[in-house]
C-alpha cells in the first residue's frame, strides 16, 4: 500500500540515528515526519491488537475493516498497534486523515466498523463510541471532540514507559527511530564508558520494578565489577502473576523501548549476550520481539561492532515453559540452564555467579523500559519525577471491579485513592469499595482505611503491604475476602517448586485450613469440625513460620494475603468459622436452601438430585430441606424448574 | 517420530540448556510429549529420561495426553475468579464430565485451566482453539459447546 514509505530504509535509519538533529537535511526531515506520522498522505487506521484487543475480537473487526476499504476502494493504511491502556473499551480503532488529528474509538467490534468508518471519511465523529483525539500542533483538531490528555484517566497519569503504547506501530524500527529512538543507546556507547552508564543509572535513583525494589545501578556496578570472560543481561518478562500484564502490554506495544533498554544495560555490564526469557503464553508479544530483534539486527543497531564502537551485542528470547516461580533470580537461571526452575540460596548473588555461573544481571521489563529515558534526559531529570528517594513512575495494572481496568504509569508517590477512585474511575455499577489486593497472589489486601498510603516501597511496607510488580485487584462489597485468599492460597500451593518443607506443606495446609472454613462441616462431630474452629489460630502461627524459614519469596510471602486479610477482616473470618455466613454471598456452600412450599409442586425432581440425600417429601406434596444434612452445594436450586428453592 | 528426529536434529551437542526448547519445540509440532519422545530426547541429550520426564513435570506447559479436537482454555486469573470462572469451569466439568486436564470419551474435547492471560478488562474469559470468547457466563457458555457439538454432528 504505502509505496513511498518501504523502500530499504534500514541503511537511511543507520545515518539517521548517529546525526543530531540540527545536522539534518530538508529531505532527511521530511522523511521523518511521514515515518512519525505527523504528516501522512492517505488515511491511517490504527487497530489496537494486543492479547486483550484479540480476545475482545480485534482480529474480526481488522477483518471488517479491510473489507470496508477493498468495496469502497478507499486507499488508507491498516497498522495494528499495542494497546492504549483502557482494556475494557477494546478493541480500540484510531484513524488519522491527512491534516487532521487521530481520533479514537473504542468497543468497535465488527459490526460497528461500517457505520463508524463512514461518519469518519464523511468528516463527522460519531459521539457514541468516541474516546478522544490527540493533540498535535501540525495538526487540524476535530471541533467538539475531547482530547486525550485532558480526560480524568490521562490527565492524573504521567505516561513515561507508555508515552508511545498504543500510538506507534510496534513492528516499525523506523517510526520508533523518527519519535527519537536508539538515540539514547547511540549516545551511550559513544559518549559513556561502561562504568559512567552504571554511574548515571545509580544515581537516578532507579529500582528494581518487579518487586525487590533494589537499587538497578548498584545491581549492575556489582556486576561490572566482577571480572569474568562473559557476563549476561537476563531480561525478566515471565510475568506470571495472575492479574499483572503490564510487561506484555509493553513488549506487545512498544518492543524497540524495551530492546532498547536491553541494549543499554547489557553495555553498562559489559555483557555481549542478552536474554530475554518471556513467557511461553505470550504468543502475541514473542511474535513482535522476533520481529524488532531482527529489524534492529538489520539496522546495524545489534550484532557485531555496533556502529564501530567495537562492542558486540545478541540477544536471544527463551520461552519459559510456566513456572510462578521461574520469577524469582535464581530460579529463572536454572530454568535457563536447562533445569527444573528451583530457587537456590543466595549469596552467591547472581550479579557474581550467576547464569552458567557467569556474573549475570537480571531486570525486569518495566526497569529496563525506563533506562533509555534516563540516559537520553539524565539523572537529574528522572529524578525529578515522584518523591525522596522512590522516583520515576510506575506501572500498575488494575483489574478486577474497577469501572475501568488497564495500565496506568502514574509517579511514584501517588495515593492508592488516587489511581483508583480519580484515574479508574472508582467502582463498576456504583458498589462500595471493600479492598485491593497489591502485589499479586503473594501481596497484600488493603482495606478502605489505608486509601491514601502513597505508592512507594517504604510506606507500603509501613502498613505491611508490598509492592511487588504492580497488578492492582479492586474488590467491591461482593467479592469474599476468604473466597479471594483461598484462591491465592491455591494458586500458591500449585506454583510451589517443592524444595523446601514450609513453602510445599505450609500452602497445603493453608489452602486446607481456608477450604474447610469456606463450607459447612459434614457432620458436628467429626475432626473437621474441630480444625475448622482451630482454624483462625492455625492460619496465623502458620504463616509466622513460613514467613520465617522459607527459602526464597515465594514461601517467604505465600502467607502476605492471610496475614493482612486476618488483621483487617478478621470478622469475615470469624462470621465464616462461627456463623456459617458469608456476607459477599460467594461461597456458595455456606448457603443453606430451603423450599418454599406455595411454588413446590412434589416434582421430587430436587430428592433425586441432591447427593447428600437431605431432602424428604412425598411425589405431589411440597419437599422439604433437612438444614443439618444439607451440604449447600445448590444442585437442587439449578434444577428447580419452578424456583421453588431460596437459600440465605 | 521422522518429525521429531527433524526437531531433535536442530539442536545439536548434548547441552542441557537445549532441553526446554527441545520439548516446547516438539509440543507445538505433536500436541504433547509422549513417552517415547522423552526417551528419545534423553538419548539425544545424554540426560536419564528420568531427568527429562521429571523437568516437564515441573512446567505447566507441557502435556503428556493428546488434547481432544477441541481444546478449551479457561482463564483462572485474579480477575476471572472474582467474575465467576468457577461456575464456568465446573459446568463445562458437568456437560463433558471431564477434569482439568482430561480429554472427553468421544476424544472431542479436553480442558486446560490457565492461571492468566492477562485479558483482565474482558473476563471471564475462555478459549476453544485459539479462538478468544470474553466476557462469558453461564448461558454463553453452553451456547458455545453446543456450538462445536453441533459442528462435530454435520
Amino acid at each position: 500500500m504505502p509505496a513511498e514509505r518501504e523502500p530499504d530504509i534500514t541503511e537511511f535509519l543507520r545515518e539517521v540515528v548517529q546525526l543530531d538533529p540540527v545536522e539534518y537535511s530538508r529531505d532527511l526531515k521530511n522523511t521523518l515526519e511521514l515515518l512519525s506520522r505527523d504528516r501522512v498522505t492517505q488515511a491511517l487506521i490504527l487497530l489496537s491488537s494486543g492479547t486483550a484487543a484479540i480476545v475482545a475480537g480485534a482480529e474480526r473487526t481488522l477483518q471488517a475493516v479491510t473489507d470496508y476499504l477493498i468495496d469502497r476502494n478507499i486507499r488508507a493504511e491498516i497498522i495494528r498497534t499495542g494497546c492504549l491502556g483502557i482494556c475494557n473499551l477494546e478493541p480500540v480503532l484510531s484513524v488519522q486523515l491527512p491534516g487532521r488529528s487521530r481520533v479514537s474509538f473504542g468497543n468497535i467490534t465488527q459490526e460497528k466498523v461500517t457505520p463508524l468508518l463512514d461518519d469518519v471519511f464523511h468528516n463527522s465523529i460519531p459521539d457514541d463510541s468516541i474516546i478522544g483525539q490527540y493533540r498535535n500542533p501540525k495538526h487540524d483538531a476535530w471541533f467538539d471532540v475531547p482530547f486525550i490528555e485532558d480526560l480524568p484517566f490521562f490527565k492524573n497519569q504521567e505516561r513515561i514507559v507508555l508515552r508511545d503504547n498504543g500510538i506507534i506501530d510496534p513492528s516499525s524500527i523506523g517510526e520508533y527511530i523518527a519519535r527519537g529512538g536508539y538515540r539514547s543507546f547511540i549516545k551511550a556507547i559513544r559518549k559513556y564508558t561502561y562504568e559512567e552508564i552504571c554511574d548515571i543509572v545509580e544515581k537516578s535513583g532507579l529500582r528494581g520494578r518487579s518487586g525487590s525494589g533494589y537499587l538497578t545501578g548498584k545491581k549492575w556496578k556489582a556486576a561490572y565489577h566482577t571480572s569474568a570472560d562473559q557476563k549476561y543481561l537476563i531480561c525478566n518478562a515471565e510475568e506470571s502473576d495472575p492479574g499483572a500484564f503490564m510487561d506484555r502490554t509493553v513488549l506487545e506495544g512498544n518492543p524497540h523501548l524495551v530492546i532498547e533498554g536491553i541494549a543499554i544495560a547489557s553495555y553498562g555490564i559489559g555483557a555481549t549476550k542478552a536474554f530475554i526469557y518471556i513467557r511461553s503464553e505470550y504468543i502475541e508479544a514473542i511474535k513482535r520481539l522476533e520481529n524488532a530483534i531482527k529489524s534492529a539486527q538489520e539496522a546495524g543497531i545489534l550484532g557485531h561492532n555496533i556502529f564501530s564502537s567495537g562492542y558486540n551485542l545478541d540477544i536471544v528470547i527463551k520461552k519459559g515453559p510456566g513456572a510462578f516461580v521461574c520469577g524469582e533470580e535464581t530460579a529463572l537461571i536454572n530454568s535457563l540452564e536447562g533445569k527444573r526452575g528451583m530457587p537456590q540460596t543466595k549469596p552467591p548473588y547472581p550479579a557474581i555467579q550467576g547464569l552458567f555461573k557467569k556474573p549475570t544481571v537480571i531486570n525486569n521489563v518495566e526497569t529496563l523500559s525506563n533506562i533509555p529515558f534516563i540516559i537520553n534526559k539524565g539523572y537529574k531529570w528522572f529524578s525529578e519525577t515522584g518523591i525522596e528517594g522512590n522516583y520515576g513512575s510506575k506501572i500498575f495494572s488494575i483489574s478486577g471491579k474497577a469501572k475501568i481496568t488497564g495500565l496506568i504509569e502514574v509517579p511514584m508517590g501517588t495515593t492508592l485513592r488516587s489511581i483508583i477512585f480519580d484515574i479508574a474511575g472508582g467502582m463498576e455499577n456504583n458498589k462500595e469499595f471493600k479492598a485491593v489486593q497489591l502485589g499479586g497472589p503473594s501481596g497484600c489486601i488493603i482495606p478502605s482505611g489505608y486509601l491514601d498510603t502513597k505508592v512507594s516501597f517504604e510506606a507500603l511496607t509501613e502498613i505491611g503491604a508490598v509492592l511487588g510488580s504492580g497488578g492492582m485487584i479492586v474488590m467491591d462489597e461482593d467479592t469474599c475476602i476468604v473466597d479471594m485468599v483461598k484462591y491465592y492460597m491455591d494458586f500458591m500451593q500449585k506454583q510451589s517448586c517443592g524444595k523446601c518443607i514450609p513453602c510445599r506443606e505450609g500452602t497445603r495446609r493453608m489452602s486446607e485450613i481456608l477450604e474447610n472454613i469456606s463450607r459447612k462441616p459434614v457432620d458436628e462431630n467429626s475432626h473437621t469440625t474441630l480444625e475448622r474452629f482451630k482454624g483462625v489460630m492455625q492460619l496465623e502461627s502458620l504463616a509466622s513460620v513460613m514467613k520465617d524459614t522459607s527459602l526464597c519469596g515465594l514461601g517467604k510471602t505465600a502467607a502476605n494475603p492471610v496475614i493482612s486479610s486476618l488483621k483487617h477482616f478478621r470478622e469475615e473470618y470469624e462470621e465464616h468459622i462461627f456463623d456459617r455466613y458469608c456476607r459477599a454471598n460467594v461461597c456458595t456452600e455456606l448457603r443453606t436452601y430451603y423450599i418454599n412450599v406455595e411454588l413446590c409442586t412434589g416434582c421430587s425432581m430436587c430428592a433425586k438430585k441432591c447427593p447428600a440425600d437431605a431432602i424428604f417429601g412425598t411425589p405431589r406434596h411440597p419437599y422439604f430441606i433437612v438444614e443439618d444434612k444439607c451440604t449447600g452445594c445448590g444442585l437442587c436450586f439449578e434444577v428447580c424448574k419452578f424456583s421453588a428453592i431460596f437459600y440465605k | 517420530m521422522e518429525k521429531i528426529k527433524q526437531i531433535l536434529d536442530q539442536y545439536p551437542g548434548m547441552s542441557r540448556d537445549n532441553l526446554i526448547p527441545i520439548l516446547q519445540d516438539i509440543q507445538d509440532n505433536n500436541g504433547y510429549i509422549s513417552e517415547d519422545i522423552v526417551n528419545l530426547i534423553s538419548r539425544h541429550l545424554g540426560l536419564a529420561s528420568s531427568k527429562v520426564y521429571g523437568l516437564a513435570t515441573f512446567y505447566n506447559q507441557f502435556r503428556f495426553i493428546s488434547p481432544g479436537k477441541y481444546h478449551i482454555q479457561v482463564c483462572n486469573g485474579t480477575s476471572c475468579h472474582m467474575k465467576g470462572c468457577d461456575i464456568l469451569l465446573k459446568e463445562i466439568r458437568r456437560l463433558l464430565s471431564i477434569e482439568d486436564g482430561e480429554v472427553s470419551r468421544d476424544g472431542l474435547f479436553s480442558l486446560e485451566v490457565l492461571s492468566c492471560i492477562g485479558a483482565c478488562g474482558q473476563s471471564p474469559v475462555m478459549s476453544i482453539n485459539g479462538e478468544y470468547y470474553n466476557n462469558v457466563n453461564k448461558k454463553r457458555l453452553i451456547e458455545i459447546i453446543n456450538f462445536y457439538k453441533e459442528l462435530e454432528k454435520t
